[in-house]
């Protein structure tokens, strides 16, 4: 009579060790964002959120807020910030435009020779890159905190963008320079005409599917490493499930897309840059002293850490991202115009709380940013949909931001 | 019957995995200056928390009875109504206030009008300095005094608050010796007015010399109350209550290999980094031996620290001059990587502000000054990380589930564990140790200086600089004396005596 008791006390037992090694505040988020999916999935007429069309503009309206984002984290975590982004971003655009359209010859521009787009693109990367030099040299050589810095950056950058477009806007530019922001991979599908798949978009499968087992084979080889060290690793039960369910959710996506256009441009640029970012944030010594800074600036200092030489570059990686993020949004919109990127910084600036950061410094990763980015542009894009005003949108995305970072606090706390 | 003001009875208190107090019970009786002993991390703190209301009533079992009455406080106001006061080891004072400012901090004098009434805040404010013997304006800022005068600001602060029952965290464990002992009259003059007292504190001298009884806790519970009254209570016996054992050498018996010179420091001079022409170090002249433990001794504000930092890649001060031989060869010391790429490395007297990234795990704090030897192909190995860092674990006893965990949920003495670990680990030649057992249990301290010992048989020079005295001549095999920035003797293990480095220490210039 009495084994069924033990029995379910004992699945009760193995069920609470099976999440003993399971960050839930990590996750937390990450199901904050599928809820949210789901939540539009239904609520939006005909499922509007989900069709392949809507995937696809979801990944290239944010994209340039997640590069934002990427190196918005790495600064807050030195316990910096940078107002300058939006701004700085237009100023990009306007040179873009001015190294690759070149419409404004006779204001006195015409000694410089007109670039094809990609070497403009790298160009307008550089200048950004150089405004980053000036702000780091600021911050990290004259001591000037970084909210100062880029607070006059933020002026002085929308200043340069007006000045350098006269007024006017800049367009339109060629193919190739729009296709960063517009473009996706094999649009035509010829691969998929090619082995008789004219419906579903061939490249963008076998790229999702290159990914997924990319993915699974580092995670694997990952946990083996640790075990092999016998470092502390997620429960294996645990493990296998996350697996499962981030798989099946990357090759919905895939497949999604593969119904539209195929793969963006956009979303191969950001997944580089994410992954290449999240290693040199965890295992690149310069990303360790971007924590070590944040977390204690006193012991990184006594700890033989070049603390100026780590801010500087720190601003001057943050100008180059700002610098892609301008082209970005200058290719979408096929124009450079002054306004582009007015508000950015704030919205890079919630993703990264939103994703886990800290205010005072030392904690936040990249991934959990990429997180709070998509949870604040799932959150936008649905209530378009759901043909909420403008008004509502503003509010409800404050509201998101307080209680997101609320709850961060008080599960702390709890703790 | 005796007349108890307080008495907490089988106070158990749980932290998730944790049992922090286990059936604790301690009687204080009206008017004594009652002191609680125990190593850090048995306790001690928790149960003052329970007792102040910063854990509230509920969240702990068994029963605080206060003046008769049952206790059920939900926070630390309901408490301090009540006359109990708690000041805790970190000053909680508003350093840009001044100090009748920050006296009635929270606790206002207001007028019929609702403002406040500054003249009356004054003349309460210097009413109640005049009480703890402060000598300073009330509109003094709380910045431009020092510690010893902002401890007395605290005990005004409550006094203001009616305080029956006040409660000190440690409060000489920043104080130099002067200050100390106007804190111990100020609570024997309390005593004679009344208040009950009581003093956590891991100085046994002044617990001696002050307590009329002792509660020793450990590992969470109440081991003994000792009657000190009678005066047949002495050091020795209150350590043996606290680790549980007859600690009748504190110090580890060691026999030093000392080998050739590795260090030669010659004529180092640094100026205050505020004020150029002040000299801070002045013309200091040391060496250090393969083996040997050299002791570095001095009061507060002698230029121990300030000597050691301008050492170590001119980390303080300005206008540096001086030579620095390593192993024969003159050292490059201008920045602290070249200081550690010499051979030198200096652990903080601060461990929390200077020496630890808190908010890290155990394992990046111990790579952090030595992450390039952990890169391989450009990446750093996080795996070679976990598996030195937990060799350091072991090695060095830190007690923590893992070296995955939180540096700033250790105690004092593991954490301090986890700074030895770390410049160790830049496999220096010279080690310099700034306080190295400040703050830290007698389990812990015996130790570290088991470490110490052991990483000069391992062919290390190591210096110590510390404030207390038994140290030094517990483990060195010589010591200087520091006074004024100037090296003002030297004696070796033989050789020294307390009242010989105390004559060193408090020489004056000219007048030698």
């Amino acid at each position: 009579m009495s084994e069924p008791v033990v029995s379910e006390a004992a699945t009760q037992n193995k069920f609470r060790r099976a999440l003993k090694g399971v960050d839930l505040r990590q996750n937390g988020i990450f199901l904050a964002l599928i809820a949210l999916v789901v939540f539009f999935a239904v609520t939006t007429p005909n499922a509007a959120s989900i069709t392949p069309d809507n995937f696809s503009n979801l990944v290239v309206q944010n994209g340039y807020i997640l590069v934002l984002a990427i190196g918005m984290v790495m600064v807050i975590i030195a316990g910096h910030i940078d107002l300058s982004v939006g701004s700085l971003a237009a100023f990009i655009g306007a040179v873009a435009g001015i190294f690759v359209v070149r419409p404004l010859e006779q204001e006195g521009w015409g000694w410089l020779p007109q670039m094809p787009w990609w070497l403009g693109i790298i160009a307008a990367i550089g200048v950004g890159a150089l405004v980053g030099m000036w702000q780091g040299y600021w911050v990290a050589y004259i001591g000037i905190p970084a909210f100062i810095v880029t607070l006059a950056g933020m002026l002085l950058f929308r200043g340069m963008a007006l000045m350098t477009l006269q007024n006017t806007n800049i367009g339109p530019f060629d193919t190739g320079f729009r296709a960063i922001g517009n473009g996706f991979l094999d649009r035509d599908n010829a691969l998929g005409n090619a082995i008789g798949l004219p419906d579903l978009n061939a490249t963008a499968l076998v790229v999702t599917a290159v990914g997924i087992l990319a993915f699974l084979y580092t995670q694997f080889s990952t946990r083996r490493g640790r075990i092999k060290y016998q470092q502390p690793v997620e429960p294996r039960t645990w493990f296998f499930v996350k697996l499962a369910a981030l798989c099946a959710m990357m090759a919905y996506v895939g497949i999604q897309l593969s119904r539209a256009n195929g793969i963006p441009f956009t979303l191969i640029l950001l997944v580089i840059l994410i992954v290449a970012y999240s290693i040199v944030m965890k295992s690149t010594t310069w990303g360790r002293h971007i924590y070590a800074i944040g977390g204690n600036l006193n012991a990184a200092i006594l700890s033989g850490i070049n603390v100026r030489k780590v801010n500087f570059w720190l601003f001057v990686n943050m100008g180059s991202l700002a610098a892609l993020s301008g082209i970005l949004i200058t290719a979408r919109m096929n124009s450079a115009v002054p306004k582009a990127g007015d508000g950015f910084e704030l919205d890079a600036i919630s993703s990264v709380f939103i994703g886990g950061a800290a205010v005072t410094g030392g904690v936040g990763t990249v991934v959990g940013s990429m997180i709070g980015g998509m949870i604040q542009g799932v959150l936008a894009n649905g209530m378009n949909l759901l043909s909420v005003g403008i008004d509502k949108q503003m509010a409800i995305k404050g509201l998101i931001l307080l209680f997101a970072v609320a709850f961060d606090v008080w599960s702390k706390k709890r703790k | 019957m005796t007349n108890y003001i307080l008495e907490m009875r089988s106070i158990t208190k749980r932290f998730p995995g944790v049992l922090a107090l286990d059936n604790v019970t301690m009687h204080v009786e009206r008017g004594e200056i009652h002191a609680i002993c125990g190593e850090n991390g048995a306790g001690k703190s928790t149960l003052m928390k329970v007792l102040s209301g910063v854990w509230p009533a509920g969240s702990y079992e068994g029963e605080i009875v206060y003046e008769g009455e049952v206790l059920s406080f939900k926070n630390i106001r309901e408490s301090e109504e009540k006359g109990i006061v708690i000041i805790h080891q970190e000053l909680a004072l508003s350093p840009y206030m001044s100090i009748a400012e920050n006296i009635f901090l929270g606790n206002e004098v207001k007028g019929r009008t609702g403002l406040i009434d500054w003249n009356e805040t004054d003349k309460e404010a210097a009413l109640l300095m005049a009480r703890v013997g402060l000598k300073e304006k009330p509109n003094t800022r709380i910045m431009d005094i020092g510690v010893g005068k902002q401890q007395l600001v605290e005990i005004a602060k409550a006094l203001s608050k009616r305080v029956k029952l006040l409660i000190l965290d440690e409060p000489t464990a920043a104080l130099n010796d002067e200050d100390s002992e106007h804190l111990l009259a100020l609570l024997r003059h309390l005593k004679q007015q009344g208040i009950t007292c009581i003093m956590i504190s891991h100085k046994l001298n002044e617990i001696a010399s002050i307590a009329d009884t002792t509660t020793i806790i450990r590992d969470g519970r109440t081991i003994e109350s000792l009657d000190m009254s009678d005066g047949n209570v002495d050091q020795e016996r209150i350590i043996k209550g606290m680790v549980g054992r007859d600690m009748t050498h504190r110090f580890p018996a060691h026999a030093s290999h000392i080998g050739e010179e590795i260090l030669r420091v010659e004529n180092w001079t640094a100026h205050h980094p505020n004020d150029h022409t002040r000299v801070v170090v002045d013309k200091v002249n040391i060496t250090a031996r393969k083996g040997e433990i050299v002791g570095l001794a001095g009061i507060m504000g002698a230029g121990r620290t300030e000597f050691a930092r301008s050492l170590f890649g001119h980390s303080w001060g300005t206008n540096i001059s001086g030579k620095v031989y390593i192993n024969g060869k003159e050292a490059n010391v201008g920045t602290i990587s070249n200081a550690i790429r010499s051979g030198l490395a200096y652990a903080t007297e601060d461990r929390k502000r200077f020496g630890l990234n808190l908010l890290e795990d155990v394992k990046r704090n111990i790579s952090l000054a030595s992450l390039q030897d952990f890169v391989k192909h450009g990446l750093v190995d996080d795996n070679e990380e976990y598996r030195i860092a937990s060799e350091y674990r072991t090695s060095m006893n830190i007690k923590s589930p893992s070296v995955l965990s939180i540096t700033g949920q250790l105690s004092g003495g593991n954490q301090q564990k986890v700074v030895l670990s770390k410049w160790i680990n830049v496999k220096p030649e010279v080690l310099i140790l700034d306080e190295p057992t400040r703050g830290i249990d007698v389990g812990a301290k015996y130790e570290i200086y088991q470490i110490i010992q052991r990483l000069a048989d391992e062919g290390k020079a190591i210096i110590v600089i510390s404030s207390e005295l038994p140290e030094l001549l517990g483990i060195c095999d010589r010591i200087y004396a520091i006074a004024e920035g100037r090296i003002t003797g030297e004696a070796t293990r033989e050789e020294a005596t307390p009242e010989l480095l105390m004559t060193y220490m408090t020489q004056e210039k000219g007048k030698h």
